[in-house]
């Protein structure tokens, strides 16, 4: 099959990016090179298309409520504006998809999917979905979306759009902000770096022209190499690679996003309750390597006893050697931190540790995420 | 596509291989790599055969083996790749050599400098 384009793919091969293939898209790798470009996102401000992402409409009377029955967190409770992280899971906790849902209104909604799971989202939803009081529309190949990061990604969407984005909170949003003319962008304080920064949703057609507009200003593009860097020292997830619907919710770190406060039911609480009860067999863990750089599919062990594997591993470029990780039993967990990790036959030491491996010095309130 | 210097010869995987025995990889292979982070190399006193995997050589994302141009024993190491791996793509020829080796024989079918400039044309095709 073809590979899938985004409004920016000429763009990105005028530009002399690297090219890869990420799942059904053709996408980004590099401009120039990973490292420069992980450091212009933790030190300046850099751009990312990411067009690839799925969004769904999730509209009309009944919307609210299909959300909190198919999410483990709480969409109902969203004011108009407002956006949140949550996992989708199976009815035995096993993780879908993690995706964000921003409320548009108070009957409509975008639910913003990964593009490793996007058919299969939308398959999940139609199947859980009632005839008539919900409507889901398909709008991936109607938006594009451009997500700017780092310190002074608000000093540059400021400039872009000549407002003052400070009052903006993290999973917040602006709903219709006008540019040049009559186009509407949805701009979101979110994303998926550990930095500040926003994303803006706009037409297909319109993608280029904003991209060009901050390009024109400076901003750096950045390829998927670096999203990736800076994704994992965040300690923040893969989908299609670090999770699949094997995991739990719960092994997956993301207890924090199940409410089990939401006074109706939702598809998964019984099993996750469970489990949160009894404790997982499994649990997804951040994992520093003393020398070498542990990659994907690398066992990971203690003693004689392998624990489990490596999902993504990868040079940190901020602690300057190899950040991972790893999907691990916790059968006879004693909470010390050594272990070794495997790389190509021979055995490295490696120390099990808290995420995120980054955080950035804080400059706004904390996060509503949670 | 930068020019392949003369007065060496290439294995068809990307490794250099001068007159004093010296091995390195091509600034093809260190573009196609990206920023190299790791060099894993063999020590001082190790004896290579030709064809056979040295080491290994890491990007941000991926690993890709070394295979030795020859056989022989390593009589140095650069040890400067510990700290400045990044001289692997500054200066493959110069700063970012690997290893020098006291060269018994030469692997098979190794290529001068306009053969191998003929190969990445068609690898990059």
């Amino acid at each position: 099959m073809e590979p899938l384009k985004t409004p920016l793919s000429l763009w990105h091969r005028q530009h002399g990016a690297k090219l890869t293939r990420f799942f059904d898209w053709e996408m980004p790798l590099e401009y120039r090179g990973v490292l420069a470009e992980h450091r212009e996102v933790r030190e300046r401000v850099g751009m990312f298309d990411v067009s690839h992402m799925g969004e769904f409409e999730v509209a009309g009377a009944g919307a609210a409520a299909f959300l909190d029955r198919c999410l483990t967190h709480w969409p109902s409770r969203l004011r108009v504006g407002q956006a949140l992280y949550s996992p989708l899971c199976r009815p035995d906790g096993g993780l879908i998809d993690d995706v964000v849902v921003l409320r548009l209104g108070e009957e409509r909604f975008w639910m913003v999917v990964n593009a490793a799971h996007r058919e299969r989202d939308w398959r999940w939803l139609q199947a859980q979905r009632e005839e008539g009081a919900v409507e889901l529309v398909d709008l991936t190949m109607a938006l594009g979306l451009i997500a700017v990061q780092g310190p002074r990604a608000q000093a540059v969407v400021d400039r872009l759009f000549r407002r003052d984005f400070s009052r903006v909170g993290r999973y917040r949003g602006i709903l219709a902000l006008p540019w040049e003319g009559e186009s509407l962008v949805v701009l979101t304080r979110t994303g998926y770096t550990g930095e500040d920064g926003f994303e803006l949703f706009c037409p297909w057609q319109v993608t280029p022209a904003l991209w060009e507009a901050l390009y024109g200003m400076g901003v750096s593009p950045i390829g998927l190499g670096a999203r990736d860097t800076l994704r994992l020292e965040a300690g923040l997830l893969l989908a299609g690679q670090d999770f699949s619907e094997e995991t739990s919710a719960v092994a997956a770190g993301l207890a924090r996003f199940v409410r089990f406060d939401k006074p109706n039911d939702f598809i998964g609480r019984a099993a996750l309750w469970e489990e949160v009860q009894q404790g997982s067999s499994q649990r997804i863990v951040g994992l520093e390597v003393a020398e070498g750089i542990a990659r994907r599919g690398c066992p990971v062990g203690r003693g004689e006893e392998q624990l489990g594997e490596v999902t993504s591993g990868l040079w940190s470029p901020t602690l300057g050697r190899g950040i991972a990780l790893a999907l691990v039993s916790t059968k006879g967990w004693t909470g010390e931190p050594s272990v070794w990790v495997e790389i190509r036959g021979r055995r490295h030491q490696a120390r099990l540790r808290e995420l995120p491996f980054y955080r950035r010095p804080s400059r706004l309130p904390a996060s509503n995420q949670g | 596509m930068q020019s392949v210097p003369a007065g060496r010869k290439y294995s068809s995987q990307h490794e250099w291989l001068d007159a004093q025995g010296k091995v390195g990889i091509t600034a093809y292979a260190a573009e196609q790599l990206g920023d190299v982070v790791y060099v894993e190399l063999p020590e001082v006193g190790t004896r290579l055969v030709a064809g056979q995997s040295f080491g290994s050589v890491e990007s941000v994302k991926s690993v890709s083996e070394l295979y030795s141009p020859v056989t022989g024993r390593v009589s140095a190491v650069n040890q400067g790749l510990r700290e400045h791996p990044e001289w692997v793509n500054e200066d493959p020829y110069g700063r970012g050599w690997m290893l020098e080796v006291e060269v018994e024989s030469e692997a098979e079918g190794l290529l001068d400098a306009s053969a191998y400039q003929a190969l990445i044309a068609r690898e990059h095709a």
